[in-house]
């Protein structure tokens, strides 16, 4: 199977307008003890072959569509409207390159507009950016910022415990160049609030980063830890779940000045992992040290209102390795993802879906807090996810659920020693009643055998 | 162009103000970039600067640029407006957009303003 | 210069999505929750969500209007240079959808999501085949965050043999800004190569360069100017013999599928572009994928996890895949396993459609019509490095006699329905116009596009301001960036005075 559109009698006349005999003439200054090789792979298949083979390794996983999914994380199992691809399958968009030409990118350009503005509105920030690879990176660039906004001279970052563990293992893998001090003691602290953090923020902190909900799930106020954080000078980057903030006060409310998360739960499948979307706000006076492309109002000469990338200079295409950042490729078209997402769930359908969530993962937990042995890890308020402890390994509860066609929530020990038994059990708008029951039935048993 | 004769001028496009002890950057230079957009001053007042290094970052619609010290000294003042009208830059270099002052500003490796001119006249080819 | 300006009624209007929104419409809306409801903790609650309110429908049409906005592949001929703005087989676009892919959770326990792990390590293993090199992870997001994981890598790998005192990552001059970018976000100094006459390193400078201080090298070959570097393998022996690595820019890979493994010809790192090269979409400005592949003294340091073969399969079963972690890895680069969905099932069906020999005619194609293309244009706009080229090269955008400019020609291309060259890029070229035609264009296509090029530079001579004030053809015409920097409105919101209650 091919592609290529080029007949053998219009190769032959291609070939003598350059002046060359034949295809393997155009490579002689390729060297020729290792000019072309021979590939060791499967021969070509048709489309037809081709499309049965990839249904083949798709039907060899059990999905979340085969299995009845309790597992978040970081990523999560949402309805996603029909529109949504619709629209991302439409080839004017999905086949476009970066809006480097504004006269005839005006489609991609408005809509990554509109997705800058839904991201302020939903994180009450003043600017966002035209995305990130993920929430992990995000985070990570939060601390690229800081780090140029100081220029170097603060050299400590804060990041807390509850904080995704991934997300604090790709900060550090980001940061390892930097002379920069990681303070993130996952031994200690997961229950205090957040004062406790507060207390390692010192003169020479560059920037706090805090996670709402947190890894557990934990709903808090942060505004006393932003504000002693800024009386230190310190910026403070708070990790969202962006449907927890249909119902929750705003970071931007609590005075933080970057806001950053994970997109994947507006309108984007969870697909192993990704791509997804990384979002990243903050306030206008960070613009300039602000990673990524960023898409500004303007006019065309003739007088119509139109959209162009600005600010550019600021990238690494034309500032080098002056730049905070190096990245060039974003996510642009799950940002339409979320945009029509956010556009077409609107005001209420997103409400809707985060309390949803609120009152099928409280009702989980509180089902589940009555088998014996089995408790809440936590006590503060929780959105949609929550740590469960268990009389029993996780491994061996999950063992059980997946028997029963149940994929159940994730091993916190592998991460925190101190929460070994411990299961964090994510609900959303797609688990009924009836599942929930499920879950609780099957823990029951495991947990008094 | 525009290049006045008090001035001392350096190879990238940077000026010196015996006078003053204020620097910043030329019009040759401000041309070049096109609409600057952003400055970022990169020493604040009490600093010792020594010439050659960088004092300020700026980015235009579609360029960037570091200005370097075309002397060395301590400085005693940063021009604080740039950073709400940068456009100045454009507008009036080697007035309003001075960009830091020094105290006994030594001049570094710079030029006078026949020379830097012919410089200038020299790239335009 | 003749400036088009249209009355309120001519323009084209599409509202943004708060424009469009009116309190109480609805779009999607969800089942009630059938379980008690608990009880909300008031304090925390935030008092309103300013988002848009509409109706599916408007949804749909404001999204298909602003698609019509937008030129695209499946639009027509795209020849931006550096970009391998290929076409996307659609049948990619169905597999990377199947349900088995597109509902799979990352943190699902390995028994469950066999078929993911096992595309992933075919994939993985295709790609060291294609490139000759030893090992690869498909983690890193896009082509500079695959460069930066190999700029890491190489730091790791120098830093792991004790050798502290390499600070310096050489970069010649025709290189994507993504390279000293990414050697920037480590702190390395980063020290310029010129080129030679013949768009090859310039071998004097390098050598003059290459102490026991230098990280390595980031080459692009073949290089921006679409030159395969006719001096690679000794540029790689005087990197090597200074003690440094090689990095090799995969963005270029399309010319080389089949053609030569950059691993054979010594780089010691590359990153892959699977939305360049294999095909992947360019969604507008992304997703990508940017896969890295390692020599095998390198492997140990490659970021984590890898999949790998847990338990070895035999005649009846099938082997167990998992997750391994390199012995002195980096660290992560994301969070998961890289952009499985999107990236790597689309380029594991273009693969497989294409087998070696299709392969090596991407490759051979991709060439050949670029080439033609400078044939074409030979004599009519200055090629300053005029010899045979590989998938893309360079000419120089202006005519003799006139003072047109590259972004004139490339602005006036758009008025005959051709998206633009990249244009002043890379830096080294005056008016800088960096064609790519890509394998998958026709004959007939590149005639026309030629066709047209000679047609401007005809315009230039005899009606420069036509080009000048271009284009006139399309819904847009040239904006105003310093408006836009200096006023910088970056979003909208609902109006002060809007209210659903």
């Amino acid at each position: 199977m091919s592609y290529i559109p080029i007949s053998p009698k219009e190769r032959e006349a291609m070939l003598a307008a350059i002046g060359v005999k034949s295809l393997d003439d155009l490579f002689e200054a390729v060297p020729a003890a290792h000019r072309f090789p021979k590939l060791d792979l499967p021969p070509a298949l048709t489309e037809m072959e081709a499309a049965s083979e990839l249904a083949e390794l798709a039907a060899a996983n059990e999905s979340t569509r085969d299995l009845v999914s309790f597992l978040g994380a970081g990523m999560y199992n949402h309805y996603i409207p029909s529109v949504v691809d619709h629209i991302l399958r439409r080839g004017e968009f999905y086949t476009a390159y970066t809006p480097y030409q504004p006269e005839i990118s005006q489609g991609t350009l408005q809509a990554i507009f509109e997705y800058q503005s839904l991201m302020t509105a939903l994180t009450g920030m003043e600017v966002s950016n035209a995305s990130h690879y993920d929430g992990a990176t995000a985070a990570a660039e939060a601390v690229n910022l800081a780090w140029a906004q100081f220029r170097g001279k603060r050299t400590k970052v804060v990041v807390s415990p509850t904080v995704h563990p991934q997300y604090r293992q790709v900060i550090r893998t980001y940061t390892q160049g930097m002379e920069l001090e990681l303070a993130d003691e996952t031994g200690a602290g997961l229950e205090s609030d957040p004062a406790a953090l507060a207390e390692q923020v010192d003169a020479n902190t560059a920037l706090v980063i805090v996670q709402y909900p947190d890894f557990f799930g934990r709903v808090y106020d942060y505004t006393q830890l932003i504000e002693t954080a800024h009386e230190k000078g310190a910026l403070v980057c708070v990790v969202v779940n962006p449907t927890a903030l249909a119902l929750f006060k705003t970071p931007g409310e609590m005075g933080a000045d970057i806001v950053v998360g994970e997109g994947q739960p507006l309108g984007i499948p969870m697909w192993y992992g990704g791509p997804s979307l990384g979002f990243f706000t903050t306030r206008k006076k960070f613009v300039h040290k602000m990673a990524g492309r960023l898409v500004g109002e303007t006019v065309d000469n003739r007088g119509q209102k139109a959209y162009v990338l600005t600010l550019t200079a600021r990238e690494q295409h034309i500032k080098r390795e002056r730049a905070t950042s190096n990245i060039c490729s974003n996510q642009g078209l799950l940002a339409l993802a979320s945009a029509v997402y956010l556009s077409l769930v609107g005001k209420s359908g997103l409400r809707q879906v985060a309390e949803s969530c609120y009152h099928k993962a409280h009702y989980a937990a509180e089902q589940l807090s009555q088998i014996d042995g089995v408790g809440l890890c936590f006590s503060e308020p929780f959105f949609h996810e929550f740590a469960l402890c268990l009389p029993v390994p996780v491994e061996e509860v999950n063992a059980h659920l997946l028997e029963h066609g149940i994929l159940g929530g994730y091993d916190l020990g592998q991460d925190y020693p101190s929460l070994k038994d411990h299961m964090l059990i994510a609900v959303t708008e797609m688990n009924s009643k009836e599942e929930i029951d499920a879950l609780v039935e099957v823990i029951a048993e495991v947990a008094h055998d | 162009m525009n290049a006045p004769a008090n001035l001392k001028y350096t190879k990238s496009d940077e000026w010196f103000d015996p006078a003053t002890g204020k620097m910043g950057l030329t019009d040759y230079a401000q041309g070049q970039l096109s609409d600057i957009v952003f400055v970022e001053i990169l020493v604040e007042a009490g600093d010792a600067v020594e010439a050659g290094t960088a004092i300020a970052s700026v980015e235009s619609v579609k360029a960037s640029a570091e200005i370097y010290a075309s002397a060395g000294g301590s400085a005693v003042a940063v021009n604080e407006s740039l950073a709400d009208a940068p456009e100045v830059l454009n507008s009036d270099p080697y007035g309003a957009g001075w960009m830091v002052q020094l105290e006994n500003g030594a001049p570094g490796e710079v030029m006078d303003a026949a020379a830097y001119e012919a410089y200038c006249a020299e790239r335009e080819h | 210069m003749t400036e088009l300006i249209l009355t309120e009624e001519a323009k084209v209007v599409e509202p943004t999505i708060f424009d469009l929104s009116s309190p109480g419409r609805t779009g999607v809306t969800f089942p009630d929750p059938d379980v008690p409801r608990a009880e909300l903790p008031d304090s925390m609650l935030r008092a309103d969500l300013p988002l848009p309110e509409l109706a599916e429908v408007d949804v749909v049409r404001h999204y298909t209007r602003l698609s019509k906005f937008n030129y695209s592949v499946d639009d027509g001929f795209y020849p931006l240079g550096s970009c391998t703005m290929k076409y996307n087989p659609k049948i990619n676009e169905d597999t990377c959808r199947l349900p088995g892919f597109l509902f799979t959770h990352p943190l699902q326990p390995i028994e469950t999501v066999q078929g993911n792990l096992a595309l992933m390590h075919t994939l993985q293993e295709w790609l060291k085949e294609i490139s000759g090199f030893a090992a690869v992870t498909l983690q890193p997001a896009a082509g500079a965050h695959g460069e930066f994981t190999g700029v890491l890598i190489m730091r790791a790998y120098h830093k792991s043999r004790g050798d502290d005192k390499r600070v310096k990552m050489l970069i010649p001059d025709s290189a994507h800004g993504t390279n000293p970018a990414s050697s920037g976000m480590i702190g390395l100094d980063v020290v310029q190569i010129p080129s030679d006459a013949r768009g090859n390193v310039d071998i004097e400078a390098l050598k003059a360069q290459c102490d026991d201080t230098v990280v390595g090298i980031m080459l692009t070959n073949p290089n921006t100017l679409g030159m395969f570097d006719e001096h690679v393998e000794e540029v790689i022996k005087i990197v090597h013999d200074c003690g440094g690595l090689v990095y090799g820019d995969g963005a270029n890979l399309n010319a080389l599928l089949g053609i030569v493994r950059p691993g054979d010809l010594g780089i010691d790192v590359m990153h892959f572009n699977l939305h360049k090269t294999f095909a992947v979409p360019h969604g507008g400005g992304g997703p990508g994928s940017g896969p890295v592949g390692v020599a095998a003294h390198l492997a140990d340091f490659l970021p984590a996890p890898l999949v790998g073969i847990l338990e070895e399969g035999d005649d009846e079963l099938a082997p167990l895949f998992g997750f391994v972690t390199p012995e002195k890895s980096i660290g992560r680069m994301k969070a998961f396993h890289g952009h499985f969905g999107g990236g790597l099932v689309r380029a594991f069906t273009y693969i497989v459609m294409h087998g070696p020999d299709g392969l090596k005619d991407i490759a051979q194609y991709a060439v050949l019509n670029a080439n033609y293309v400078q044939a074409r244009l030979r004599g009519v706009y200055p090629i300053p490095y005029d010899r045979i080229c590989m998938h893309e090269f360079v000419a120089e955008g202006r005519v003799e006699g006139t003072d047109v400019r590259a972004l004139d020609i490339a602005k006036r291309l758009m008025d005959y329905n051709f998206h633009p060259p990249t244009n002043y890029f890379p830096l080294i070229v005056h008016e800088a116009l960096m064609i790519e035609p890509t394998e998958t264009e026709n004959k007939d296509t590149l005639d026309r596009f030629a066709d047209v090029l000679i047609q401007i530079a005809e315009e230039a001579k005899t009606d420069p301001d036509l080009l000048k004030s271009a284009p006139h053809n399309t819904k847009f015409g040239r904006m105003d960036e310093v408006k836009a920097a200096r006023e910088l409105v970056l979003c909208c919101w609902l109006p002060e005075d809007y209210s659903n209650q």
